[in-house]
Protein backbone atom coordinates (compact mmCIF):
# COMPACT_ATOMS: atom_id res chain seq x y z
CA UNK A 1 0.00 0.00 0.00
CA UNK A 2 2.99 2.34 1.27
CA UNK A 3 4.36 1.51 -2.21
CA UNK A 4 1.48 1.90 -4.10
CA UNK A 5 1.07 5.33 -3.15
CA UNK A 6 4.96 6.56 -3.99
CA UNK A 7 4.65 4.67 -6.98
CA UNK A 8 1.38 6.88 -7.88
CA UNK A 9 2.62 9.71 -6.28
CA UNK A 10 6.53 9.76 -8.62
CA UNK A 11 3.87 8.91 -11.42
CA UNK A 12 1.79 12.03 -10.91
CA UNK A 13 4.81 14.13 -10.51
CA UNK A 14 5.98 12.78 -14.04
CA UNK A 15 2.59 14.11 -15.39
CA UNK A 16 2.64 17.46 -13.64
CA UNK A 17 5.84 18.30 -14.96
CA UNK A 18 4.68 16.82 -18.37
CA UNK A 19 1.46 18.68 -18.68
CA UNK A 20 3.68 22.06 -17.85
CA UNK A 21 5.54 21.49 -20.85
CA UNK A 22 2.35 22.45 -23.08
CA UNK A 23 2.59 26.28 -22.57
CA UNK A 24 4.51 29.12 -22.30
CA UNK A 25 3.57 30.61 -18.63
CA UNK A 26 4.23 27.07 -17.25
CA UNK A 27 7.11 26.56 -19.34
CA UNK A 28 8.53 29.63 -17.93
CA UNK A 29 7.48 28.42 -14.09
CA UNK A 30 8.99 25.46 -14.39
CA UNK A 31 12.41 27.10 -15.89
CA UNK A 32 12.76 30.22 -14.05
CA UNK A 33 10.82 30.02 -10.87
CA UNK A 34 10.70 26.55 -9.29
CA UNK A 35 14.38 25.92 -9.73
CA UNK A 36 14.82 29.41 -7.25
CA UNK A 37 12.16 28.37 -5.24
CA UNK A 38 13.19 25.14 -4.45
CA UNK A 39 17.09 25.76 -3.99
CA UNK A 40 15.69 29.15 -1.35
CA UNK A 41 13.26 26.12 0.55
CA UNK A 42 16.50 23.87 0.33
CA UNK A 43 18.74 26.00 2.29
CA UNK A 44 16.65 27.59 4.46
CA UNK A 45 14.59 24.57 5.50
CA UNK A 46 18.43 22.82 5.96
CA UNK A 47 19.13 25.61 8.44
CA UNK A 48 16.39 25.94 10.19
CA UNK A 49 16.42 21.96 10.70
CA UNK A 50 20.38 21.98 11.84
CA UNK A 51 19.05 24.58 14.56
CA UNK A 52 16.39 23.15 15.57
CA UNK A 53 18.73 20.16 16.36
CA UNK A 54 21.48 22.68 17.56
CA UNK A 55 19.37 23.86 19.96
CA UNK A 56 18.19 20.96 21.26
CA UNK A 57 19.93 19.59 24.90
CA UNK A 58 22.28 17.17 24.79
CA UNK A 59 23.41 17.79 28.71
CA UNK A 60 25.48 14.21 29.11
CA UNK A 61 27.73 12.32 27.03
CA UNK A 62 26.03 9.16 25.27
CA UNK A 63 28.46 6.54 25.21
CA UNK A 64 28.20 3.40 22.98
CA UNK A 65 29.87 0.53 23.86
CA UNK A 66 31.84 0.14 20.34
CA UNK A 67 35.33 0.07 21.66
CA UNK A 68 36.91 0.65 25.07
CA UNK A 69 36.92 4.00 26.57
CA UNK A 70 39.85 6.07 27.72
CA UNK A 71 41.14 5.43 31.31
CA UNK A 72 43.91 4.16 32.87
CA UNK A 73 46.74 4.63 31.42
CA UNK A 74 47.65 0.39 30.92
CA UNK A 75 44.47 -0.17 29.91
CA UNK A 76 44.39 -0.14 26.18
CA UNK A 77 41.60 2.21 24.90
CA UNK A 78 40.34 2.44 20.97
CA UNK A 79 40.65 6.27 20.32
CA UNK A 80 38.72 6.15 17.23
CA UNK A 81 35.31 4.21 18.17
CA UNK A 82 35.35 5.64 21.64
CA UNK A 83 36.56 9.15 21.44
CA UNK A 84 37.77 10.81 24.23
CA UNK A 85 38.73 14.47 22.85
CA UNK A 86 38.16 16.24 19.72
CA UNK A 87 40.55 14.76 17.26
CA UNK A 88 39.36 11.70 18.20
CA UNK A 89 35.74 13.00 17.26
CA UNK A 90 36.28 14.31 14.51
CA UNK A 91 38.33 10.94 13.46
CA UNK A 92 35.17 9.61 14.18
CA UNK A 93 33.08 11.30 12.30
CA UNK A 94 35.25 11.16 9.70
CA UNK A 95 34.81 7.47 9.78
CA UNK A 96 31.32 8.13 10.01
CA UNK A 97 30.52 10.03 7.07
CA UNK A 98 33.15 8.87 4.42
CA UNK A 99 32.86 5.09 5.00
CA UNK A 100 29.41 4.86 7.03
CA UNK A 101 31.37 3.15 9.60
CA UNK A 102 28.21 2.15 11.64
CA UNK A 103 26.37 0.51 8.87
CA UNK A 104 29.06 -1.93 8.49
CA UNK A 105 28.54 -3.21 11.71
CA UNK A 106 25.47 -4.17 10.82
CA UNK A 107 24.43 -7.83 12.02
CA UNK A 108 22.08 -10.22 10.72
CA UNK A 109 20.96 -13.20 13.05
CA UNK A 110 19.30 -16.74 11.73
CA UNK A 111 17.82 -19.38 13.39
CA UNK A 112 20.47 -22.55 12.65
CA UNK A 113 19.33 -25.91 14.52
CA UNK A 114 17.13 -24.10 17.22
CA UNK A 115 20.11 -22.06 17.95
CA UNK A 116 19.95 -17.68 17.10
CA UNK A 117 23.21 -17.30 14.96
CA UNK A 118 24.65 -14.19 14.04
CA UNK A 119 26.47 -12.91 11.42
CA UNK A 120 27.71 -9.99 10.21
CA UNK A 121 25.44 -8.39 6.97
CA UNK A 122 27.43 -5.84 5.09
CA UNK A 123 25.24 -5.55 1.73
CA UNK A 124 23.21 -3.14 2.90
CA UNK A 125 26.58 -0.86 4.06
CA UNK A 126 28.50 -2.09 0.65
CA UNK A 127 25.71 -0.74 -1.48
CA UNK A 128 24.76 1.96 0.80
CA UNK A 129 28.77 3.11 -0.09
CA UNK A 130 28.11 2.94 -4.10
CA UNK A 131 25.04 4.80 -3.84
CA UNK A 132 26.34 7.70 -1.92
CA UNK A 133 29.72 7.84 -3.50
CA UNK A 134 28.36 7.43 -6.80
CA UNK A 135 25.41 10.41 -6.56
CA UNK A 136 28.94 12.17 -5.37
CA UNK A 137 30.13 11.80 -8.64
CA UNK A 138 27.41 12.39 -10.85
CA UNK A 139 26.70 15.83 -9.17
CA UNK A 140 30.08 16.72 -9.61
CA UNK A 141 30.21 15.88 -13.28
CA UNK A 142 27.21 18.01 -13.44
CA UNK A 143 28.77 21.11 -12.77
CA UNK A 144 29.69 21.32 -15.86
CA UNK A 145 26.73 22.60 -16.75
CA UNK A 146 27.25 25.24 -14.22
CA UNK A 147 30.23 26.52 -14.53
CA UNK A 148 32.02 28.60 -17.17
CA UNK A 149 34.76 28.08 -17.89
CA UNK A 150 34.14 24.59 -16.62
CA UNK A 151 35.49 23.87 -13.25
CA UNK A 152 39.15 22.11 -13.54
CA UNK A 153 39.26 18.57 -12.31
CA UNK A 154 36.08 17.89 -13.54
CA UNK A 155 36.91 17.11 -16.99
CA UNK A 156 39.59 14.48 -15.40
CA UNK A 157 36.43 13.16 -13.23
CA UNK A 158 34.41 12.57 -16.06
CA UNK A 159 37.39 10.56 -18.10
CA UNK A 160 38.02 8.32 -14.91
CA UNK A 161 34.46 7.84 -14.75
CA UNK A 162 34.06 7.11 -18.21
CA UNK A 163 36.85 5.65 -19.03
CA UNK A 164 35.51 2.60 -19.92
CA UNK A 165 34.60 4.10 -23.40
CA UNK A 166 31.87 2.07 -23.80
CA UNK A 167 28.90 3.43 -26.32
CA UNK A 168 28.18 7.01 -28.15
CA UNK A 169 28.29 8.78 -25.67
CA UNK A 170 30.66 7.42 -23.02
CA UNK A 171 29.02 5.25 -20.33
CA UNK A 172 29.71 7.04 -16.77
CA UNK A 173 30.33 4.15 -13.95
CA UNK A 174 28.87 6.20 -11.38
CA UNK A 175 25.41 5.73 -13.81
CA UNK A 176 25.56 2.16 -14.00
CA UNK A 177 26.77 1.74 -9.98
CA UNK A 178 23.55 4.60 -9.15
CA UNK A 179 21.11 2.51 -10.73
CA UNK A 180 22.43 -0.65 -9.83
CA UNK A 181 22.48 0.71 -5.75
CA UNK A 182 18.76 2.07 -6.04
CA UNK A 183 17.53 -1.39 -7.81
CA UNK A 184 19.53 -3.00 -4.49
CA UNK A 185 17.93 -0.90 -1.95
CA UNK A 186 14.88 -0.73 -3.46
CA UNK A 187 14.30 -4.46 -3.70
CA UNK A 188 15.49 -5.01 -0.18
CA UNK A 189 12.79 -3.08 1.23
CA UNK A 190 10.19 -5.38 -0.80
CA UNK A 191 11.74 -8.41 -0.14
CA UNK A 192 12.56 -8.50 3.59
CA UNK A 193 9.12 -8.71 5.13
CA UNK A 194 9.89 -7.47 8.78
CA UNK A 195 11.45 -3.93 6.44
CA UNK A 196 8.86 -4.03 4.29
CA UNK A 197 6.43 -3.88 7.45
CA UNK A 198 8.30 -0.66 8.78
CA UNK A 199 8.61 1.07 5.29
CA UNK A 200 6.72 4.45 5.25
CA UNK A 201 5.63 5.38 1.67
CA UNK A 202 8.15 8.54 2.14
CA UNK A 203 10.43 5.35 2.66
CA UNK A 204 10.27 4.34 -1.25
CA UNK A 205 9.01 7.98 -2.61
CA UNK A 206 12.88 9.11 -1.80
CA UNK A 207 14.08 6.19 -3.33
CA UNK A 208 11.60 5.69 -6.49
CA UNK A 209 12.54 9.66 -6.84
CA UNK A 210 16.05 9.66 -6.74
CA UNK A 211 15.77 6.83 -9.47
CA UNK A 212 13.26 8.60 -11.88
CA UNK A 213 15.82 11.18 -11.66
CA UNK A 214 18.49 8.55 -13.04
CA UNK A 215 15.82 7.12 -15.64
CA UNK A 216 15.25 10.52 -17.00
CA UNK A 217 18.89 11.76 -16.77
CA UNK A 218 20.10 8.18 -19.00
CA UNK A 219 17.53 8.62 -21.08
CA UNK A 220 18.41 12.36 -22.18
CA UNK A 221 22.28 10.77 -22.42
CA UNK A 222 21.50 7.43 -24.15
CA UNK A 223 18.56 7.07 -26.03
CA UNK A 224 17.00 10.35 -26.82
CA UNK A 225 20.13 12.87 -26.70
CA UNK A 226 19.08 16.72 -25.56
CA UNK A 227 20.94 19.61 -26.76
CA UNK A 228 23.32 20.28 -24.16
CA UNK A 229 23.99 23.72 -25.11
CA UNK A 230 20.17 24.73 -24.66
CA UNK A 231 21.20 23.18 -21.12
CA UNK A 232 23.93 25.25 -20.61
CA UNK A 233 22.80 28.29 -21.74
CA UNK A 234 19.39 27.69 -19.54
CA UNK A 235 21.59 27.04 -16.58
CA UNK A 236 24.27 29.65 -16.67
CA UNK A 237 20.87 31.95 -17.26
CA UNK A 238 20.22 30.94 -13.51
CA UNK A 239 23.82 31.26 -12.41
CA UNK A 240 23.59 34.69 -13.51
CA UNK A 241 20.20 35.33 -12.25
CA UNK A 242 19.16 35.98 -15.74
CA UNK A 243 17.43 33.09 -16.69
CA UNK A 244 15.61 32.57 -20.03
CA UNK A 245 13.32 29.30 -21.30
CA UNK A 246 15.17 26.99 -23.62
CA UNK A 247 14.51 26.18 -26.99
CA UNK A 248 13.92 22.41 -28.53
CA UNK A 249 15.02 20.23 -25.09
CA UNK A 250 12.90 17.63 -24.92
CA UNK A 251 9.99 16.67 -22.33
CA UNK A 252 12.27 14.27 -20.97
CA UNK A 253 14.53 17.58 -19.71
CA UNK A 254 11.92 18.98 -18.12
CA UNK A 255 10.88 15.83 -16.02
CA UNK A 256 14.25 15.79 -14.90
CA UNK A 257 14.07 19.12 -13.99
CA UNK A 258 11.08 19.32 -11.97
CA UNK A 259 11.96 15.65 -10.33
CA UNK A 260 15.00 17.83 -9.06
CA UNK A 261 13.18 20.59 -7.73
CA UNK A 262 10.88 18.38 -5.97
CA UNK A 263 14.15 16.32 -4.68
CA UNK A 264 15.26 19.91 -3.58
CA UNK A 265 12.52 21.19 -1.68
CA UNK A 266 11.44 18.21 -0.23
CA UNK A 267 14.78 16.92 1.77
CA UNK A 268 14.60 19.25 4.29
CA UNK A 269 11.54 17.70 5.60
CA UNK A 270 12.22 14.21 4.79
CA UNK A 271 14.68 11.87 6.17
CA UNK A 272 17.08 12.58 3.50
CA UNK A 273 17.81 15.91 6.15
CA UNK A 274 20.58 12.88 7.65
CA UNK A 275 23.00 14.07 5.17
CA UNK A 276 23.54 16.83 7.96
CA UNK A 277 22.26 14.64 10.88
CA UNK A 278 24.65 12.67 11.33
CA UNK A 279 27.26 15.27 12.25
CA UNK A 280 24.87 16.30 15.22
CA UNK A 281 24.73 12.53 16.20
CA UNK A 282 24.75 12.59 20.21
CA UNK A 283 26.31 9.39 19.88
CA UNK A 284 29.16 10.46 17.07
CA UNK A 285 29.96 13.71 17.95
CA UNK A 286 30.70 13.83 21.69
CA UNK A 287 33.86 12.95 22.99
CA UNK A 288 33.00 10.18 25.83
CA UNK A 289 35.05 11.69 28.54
CA UNK A 290 32.22 10.85 31.42
CA UNK A 291 35.01 9.73 33.99
CA UNK A 292 37.40 13.02 33.22
CA UNK A 293 34.89 15.22 33.32
CA UNK A 294 31.53 16.11 35.47
CA UNK A 295 28.63 16.73 32.95
CA UNK A 296 26.06 18.94 35.11
CA UNK A 297 22.98 19.17 33.73
CA UNK A 298 22.58 22.60 32.81
CA UNK A 299 18.88 22.94 33.58
CA UNK A 300 18.93 21.19 36.95
CA UNK A 301 16.75 23.76 39.21
CA UNK A 302 17.99 24.71 42.83
CA UNK A 303 17.10 21.53 45.38
CA UNK A 304 16.08 22.67 48.96
CA UNK A 305 18.25 20.67 51.38
CA UNK A 306 18.21 20.18 55.01
CA UNK A 307 21.34 18.95 56.68
CA UNK A 308 21.16 16.94 59.61
CA UNK A 309 23.09 19.88 61.52
CA UNK A 310 20.22 22.30 60.42
CA UNK A 311 17.98 20.01 62.01
CA UNK A 312 19.98 19.41 65.08
CA UNK A 313 19.81 22.62 65.55
CA UNK A 314 16.30 23.14 65.25
CA UNK A 315 15.19 20.09 67.35
CA UNK A 316 18.43 20.17 69.85
CA UNK A 317 16.00 21.45 72.63
CA UNK A 318 13.71 18.77 72.23
CA UNK A 319 16.19 15.70 71.26
CA UNK A 320 18.16 16.96 74.78
CA UNK A 321 14.70 16.68 76.38
CA UNK A 322 13.93 13.42 74.84
CA UNK A 323 17.45 12.45 75.74
CA UNK A 324 18.62 11.47 72.10
CA UNK A 325 21.90 11.67 71.98
CA UNK A 326 23.51 15.15 69.69
CA UNK A 327 26.71 16.10 68.44
CA UNK A 328 27.23 19.14 68.95
CA UNK A 329 26.23 19.88 72.85
CA UNK B 1 32.17 21.89 24.96
CA UNK B 2 29.08 24.08 24.64
CA UNK B 3 30.33 27.41 23.40
CA UNK B 4 32.45 25.64 20.67
CA UNK B 5 29.62 24.05 19.59
CA UNK B 6 27.81 26.73 18.12
CA UNK B 7 31.50 27.78 16.52
CA UNK B 8 30.72 24.18 14.43
CA UNK B 9 27.51 24.53 13.76
CA UNK B 10 28.49 27.75 11.83
CA UNK B 11 31.12 26.80 10.31
CA UNK B 12 29.56 23.72 8.90
CA UNK B 13 26.24 26.09 7.76
CA UNK B 14 28.74 28.70 6.40
CA UNK B 15 30.40 25.16 4.25
CA UNK B 16 27.50 24.03 3.75
CA UNK B 17 25.98 27.31 1.94
CA UNK B 18 28.62 28.40 0.29
CA UNK B 19 29.37 25.03 -0.85
CA UNK B 20 25.63 24.67 -2.49
CA UNK B 21 25.78 28.80 -4.06
CA UNK B 22 29.50 27.63 -5.51
CA UNK B 23 28.05 28.18 -9.25
CA UNK B 24 26.75 31.45 -8.36
CA UNK B 25 29.92 33.01 -7.38
CA UNK B 26 32.28 30.95 -9.44
CA UNK B 27 31.27 32.94 -12.53
CA UNK B 28 30.91 36.68 -10.21
CA UNK B 29 27.61 36.69 -11.97
CA UNK B 30 29.12 37.88 -15.06
CA UNK B 31 26.85 36.46 -18.17
CA UNK B 32 28.48 34.09 -20.45
CA UNK B 33 26.81 33.67 -23.75
CA UNK B 34 26.87 30.57 -25.50
CA UNK B 35 29.84 29.76 -28.18
CA UNK B 36 29.69 31.15 -31.60
CA UNK B 37 29.53 28.37 -34.03
CA UNK B 38 31.44 29.52 -37.44
CA UNK B 39 30.08 27.70 -40.48
CA UNK B 40 32.39 29.93 -42.59
CA UNK B 41 33.79 27.43 -44.59
CA UNK B 42 34.60 27.08 -47.76
CA UNK B 43 32.80 23.98 -48.27
CA UNK B 44 29.78 25.28 -46.67
CA UNK B 45 30.02 29.01 -48.36
CA UNK B 46 29.56 27.01 -52.25
CA UNK B 47 26.52 25.38 -50.57
CA UNK B 48 23.53 26.85 -52.26
CA UNK B 49 21.11 25.38 -49.81
CA UNK B 50 22.74 25.60 -46.34
CA UNK B 51 21.76 22.11 -44.59
CA UNK B 52 23.56 19.51 -42.62
CA UNK B 53 23.10 16.19 -42.74
CA UNK B 54 19.81 16.09 -41.37
CA UNK B 55 17.65 19.31 -40.11
CA UNK B 56 19.69 21.14 -37.69
CA UNK B 57 17.61 20.52 -34.55
CA UNK B 58 18.48 17.08 -35.49
CA UNK B 59 21.66 17.87 -35.52
CA UNK B 60 21.98 19.77 -32.88
CA UNK B 61 20.99 16.57 -29.72
CA UNK B 62 21.38 13.52 -32.55
CA UNK B 63 25.22 13.44 -34.31
CA UNK B 64 27.01 11.71 -31.80
CA UNK B 65 24.04 8.85 -32.36
CA UNK B 66 24.03 9.14 -35.69
CA UNK B 67 27.97 8.82 -35.88
CA UNK B 68 27.91 5.82 -33.95
CA UNK B 69 25.20 4.41 -36.37
CA UNK B 70 27.60 5.40 -39.38
CA UNK B 71 30.62 4.10 -37.97
CA UNK B 72 28.94 0.90 -36.91
CA UNK B 73 27.16 0.30 -40.45
CA UNK B 74 30.56 1.24 -42.19
CA UNK B 75 33.01 -0.85 -40.41
CA UNK B 76 31.13 -3.78 -39.24
CA UNK B 77 28.15 -4.29 -42.18
CA UNK B 78 30.23 -2.25 -45.14
CA UNK B 79 27.41 -0.10 -45.80
CA UNK B 80 28.85 3.44 -46.51
CA UNK B 81 26.52 5.29 -47.99
CA UNK B 82 24.00 7.43 -45.97
CA UNK B 83 20.86 7.84 -47.80
CA UNK B 84 19.00 11.20 -45.27
CA UNK B 85 15.24 11.88 -45.07
CA UNK B 86 15.09 14.07 -47.94
CA UNK B 87 16.82 11.82 -50.45
CA UNK B 88 20.46 13.56 -50.46
CA UNK B 89 23.25 11.04 -49.96
CA UNK B 90 26.73 11.26 -47.76
CA UNK B 91 29.57 9.27 -47.24
CA UNK B 92 29.12 7.69 -44.08
CA UNK B 93 32.61 9.22 -42.73
CA UNK B 94 33.86 11.53 -40.51
CA UNK B 95 36.78 13.17 -41.63
CA UNK B 96 36.08 12.71 -45.14
CA UNK B 97 31.93 14.45 -44.68
CA UNK B 98 31.49 16.05 -41.35
CA UNK B 99 34.90 17.49 -41.33
CA UNK B 100 34.70 18.51 -45.43
CA UNK B 101 32.00 20.72 -44.77
CA UNK B 102 32.83 21.68 -41.14
CA UNK B 103 36.78 22.07 -41.74
CA UNK B 104 36.57 24.64 -38.86
CA UNK B 105 36.56 21.96 -36.38
CA UNK B 106 37.98 24.35 -33.88
CA UNK B 107 35.77 27.41 -34.35
CA UNK B 108 32.74 24.45 -34.57
CA UNK B 109 32.55 20.85 -33.26
CA UNK B 110 35.10 22.19 -30.54
CA UNK B 111 33.56 25.81 -29.47
CA UNK B 112 30.68 23.38 -28.80
CA UNK B 113 32.04 20.83 -26.93
CA UNK B 114 34.50 23.01 -24.96
CA UNK B 115 31.04 24.81 -23.71
CA UNK B 116 29.04 21.43 -22.58
CA UNK B 117 32.60 20.20 -21.46
CA UNK B 118 32.38 16.72 -23.82
CA UNK B 119 35.26 15.32 -25.20
CA UNK B 120 34.94 12.98 -28.36
CA UNK B 121 38.27 10.30 -28.29
CA UNK B 122 37.62 9.83 -32.22
CA UNK B 123 40.41 12.67 -32.91
CA UNK B 124 43.16 10.38 -31.21
CA UNK B 125 42.80 8.18 -34.66
CA UNK B 126 40.68 10.01 -37.24
CA UNK B 127 42.32 12.66 -39.24
CA UNK B 128 41.42 16.58 -39.29
CA UNK B 129 41.86 17.90 -42.41
CA UNK B 130 43.38 21.29 -41.82
CA UNK B 131 45.96 19.61 -39.03
CA UNK B 132 47.61 17.23 -41.66
CA UNK B 133 48.83 20.25 -44.17
CA UNK B 134 50.36 22.48 -40.78
C1 LIG C 1 25.64 22.51 -30.96
C2 LIG C 1 26.77 22.00 -30.24
C3 LIG C 1 27.62 20.91 -30.89
C4 LIG C 1 28.31 20.96 -32.07
C5 LIG C 1 28.37 22.13 -33.05
C6 LIG C 1 28.97 19.71 -32.22
N1 LIG C 1 28.70 18.91 -31.15
FE1 LIG C 1 29.31 16.99 -30.89
N2 LIG C 1 28.37 16.93 -29.11
C7 LIG C 1 27.59 17.92 -28.60
C8 LIG C 1 26.99 17.46 -27.38
C9 LIG C 1 26.06 18.27 -26.48
C10 LIG C 1 27.43 16.15 -27.16
C11 LIG C 1 27.06 15.20 -26.03
C12 LIG C 1 28.02 15.34 -24.90
C13 LIG C 1 27.62 14.57 -23.72
O1 LIG C 1 26.56 13.95 -23.68
O2 LIG C 1 28.41 14.63 -22.78
C14 LIG C 1 28.29 15.85 -28.29
C15 LIG C 1 28.92 14.64 -28.44
C16 LIG C 1 29.64 14.30 -29.55
C17 LIG C 1 30.25 13.01 -29.74
C18 LIG C 1 30.20 11.84 -28.75
C19 LIG C 1 31.11 12.16 -27.59
C20 LIG C 1 31.27 11.05 -26.58
O3 LIG C 1 31.29 11.38 -25.40
O4 LIG C 1 31.40 9.91 -26.99
C21 LIG C 1 30.88 13.04 -30.94
C22 LIG C 1 31.66 11.92 -31.59
C23 LIG C 1 30.67 14.36 -31.51
N3 LIG C 1 29.91 15.10 -30.63
C24 LIG C 1 31.16 14.77 -32.73
C25 LIG C 1 31.00 16.05 -33.24
C26 LIG C 1 31.61 16.53 -34.43
C27 LIG C 1 32.52 15.71 -35.33
C28 LIG C 1 31.24 17.81 -34.58
C29 LIG C 1 31.62 18.80 -35.68
C30 LIG C 1 31.34 18.38 -37.04
C31 LIG C 1 30.37 18.16 -33.49
N4 LIG C 1 30.26 17.06 -32.68
C32 LIG C 1 29.77 19.38 -33.30
C33 LIG C 1 27.39 19.16 -29.10
C34 LIG C 1 27.88 19.63 -30.32
C1 LIG D 1 26.97 19.39 -46.78
C2 LIG D 1 27.78 20.02 -45.80
C3 LIG D 1 27.64 19.47 -44.38
C4 LIG D 1 27.99 18.24 -43.97
C5 LIG D 1 28.50 17.05 -44.78
C6 LIG D 1 27.77 18.22 -42.54
N1 LIG D 1 27.27 19.43 -42.14
FE1 LIG D 1 26.75 19.92 -40.26
N2 LIG D 1 26.00 21.68 -40.93
C7 LIG D 1 26.09 22.14 -42.22
C8 LIG D 1 25.41 23.40 -42.32
C9 LIG D 1 25.28 24.25 -43.57
C10 LIG D 1 24.89 23.66 -41.03
C11 LIG D 1 24.07 24.90 -40.60
C12 LIG D 1 22.61 24.58 -40.69
C13 LIG D 1 21.77 25.72 -40.21
O1 LIG D 1 22.31 26.77 -39.88
O2 LIG D 1 20.56 25.51 -40.11
C14 LIG D 1 25.28 22.58 -40.18
C15 LIG D 1 24.95 22.47 -38.84
C16 LIG D 1 25.43 21.48 -38.00
C17 LIG D 1 25.19 21.40 -36.60
C18 LIG D 1 24.34 22.38 -35.79
C19 LIG D 1 25.13 23.62 -35.49
C20 LIG D 1 24.31 24.78 -35.04
O3 LIG D 1 24.63 25.90 -35.42
O4 LIG D 1 23.36 24.59 -34.30
C21 LIG D 1 25.86 20.32 -36.12
C22 LIG D 1 25.93 19.83 -34.70
C23 LIG D 1 26.49 19.70 -37.24
N3 LIG D 1 26.22 20.43 -38.35
C24 LIG D 1 27.25 18.55 -37.19
C25 LIG D 1 27.62 17.82 -38.28
C26 LIG D 1 28.15 16.47 -38.21
C27 LIG D 1 28.45 15.70 -36.94
C28 LIG D 1 28.34 16.07 -39.49
C29 LIG D 1 28.80 14.69 -39.96
C30 LIG D 1 27.87 13.65 -39.66
C31 LIG D 1 27.96 17.16 -40.35
N4 LIG D 1 27.53 18.22 -39.58
C32 LIG D 1 28.04 17.13 -41.72
C33 LIG D 1 26.72 21.51 -43.27
C34 LIG D 1 27.19 20.22 -43.25
C1 LIG E 1 41.12 3.37 -32.05
C2 LIG E 1 41.10 4.33 -33.14
C3 LIG E 1 39.70 4.89 -33.48
C4 LIG E 1 38.93 5.67 -32.67
C5 LIG E 1 39.21 6.17 -31.26
C6 LIG E 1 37.76 5.99 -33.44
N1 LIG E 1 37.84 5.40 -34.67
FE1 LIG E 1 36.45 5.54 -36.14
N2 LIG E 1 37.53 4.34 -37.30
C7 LIG E 1 38.74 3.77 -36.96
C8 LIG E 1 39.17 2.89 -38.03
C9 LIG E 1 40.45 2.09 -38.05
C10 LIG E 1 38.15 2.93 -39.02
C11 LIG E 1 38.09 2.17 -40.33
C12 LIG E 1 38.36 3.07 -41.48
C13 LIG E 1 37.71 2.58 -42.73
O1 LIG E 1 37.28 1.43 -42.78
O2 LIG E 1 37.58 3.40 -43.61
C14 LIG E 1 37.15 3.85 -38.53
C15 LIG E 1 36.01 4.20 -39.24
C16 LIG E 1 35.06 5.09 -38.81
C17 LIG E 1 33.92 5.53 -39.60
C18 LIG E 1 33.57 5.16 -41.02
C19 LIG E 1 34.66 5.45 -42.02
C20 LIG E 1 35.17 6.88 -42.09
O3 LIG E 1 35.82 7.24 -43.07
O4 LIG E 1 34.95 7.67 -41.18
C21 LIG E 1 33.23 6.41 -38.84
C22 LIG E 1 31.95 7.17 -39.20
C23 LIG E 1 33.91 6.49 -37.56
N3 LIG E 1 35.01 5.69 -37.59
C24 LIG E 1 33.49 7.29 -36.52
C25 LIG E 1 34.16 7.39 -35.33
C26 LIG E 1 33.70 8.19 -34.23
C27 LIG E 1 32.44 9.04 -34.23
C28 LIG E 1 34.60 8.05 -33.23
C29 LIG E 1 34.58 8.73 -31.84
C30 LIG E 1 33.49 8.40 -31.00
C31 LIG E 1 35.64 7.16 -33.68
N4 LIG E 1 35.33 6.77 -34.97
C32 LIG E 1 36.74 6.79 -32.96
C33 LIG E 1 39.45 4.00 -35.80
C34 LIG E 1 39.01 4.73 -34.73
Amino acid sequence: MNLLISIVAVLILMLLAMGMTMNHVTIYFLTAIAPYAAIAVFLAGFIRRILLWAKSPVPFRIPTTCGQEKSLPWIKSSPLENPSGLPGVIGRMALEVLLFRSLFRNTDVEMIDGRPVYGSASWLWFFGLVFHGSLLVIILRHLRFFTEPILPGIAGLTAVDGFLELAIPTLYLSDVMLLAAVIFLFVRRIINAPLRYISLAADYFALLLIAAIAVTGLWMRHIQPTDLEQVKALVMGWVTLSPHSPQGVGVVFFIHLFLICVLLAWFPFSKLMHAGGVFLSPTRNLANNSRSQRHMNPWNGPVLVHTYEEYEDEFRDKMKAAGLPVEKE
Amino acid sequence: MNKNKWGFIILGLAIFVIGITFPFWYGKGKSTPPPLLSLDTPAITALTEKRCVEDTAFMRANHMKLLDAWRDEAVREGHRLYTAKNGRTFEKSLTGTCLQCHSNKEQFCDRCHNYVGAKPSCFNCHIIPGEVKQ
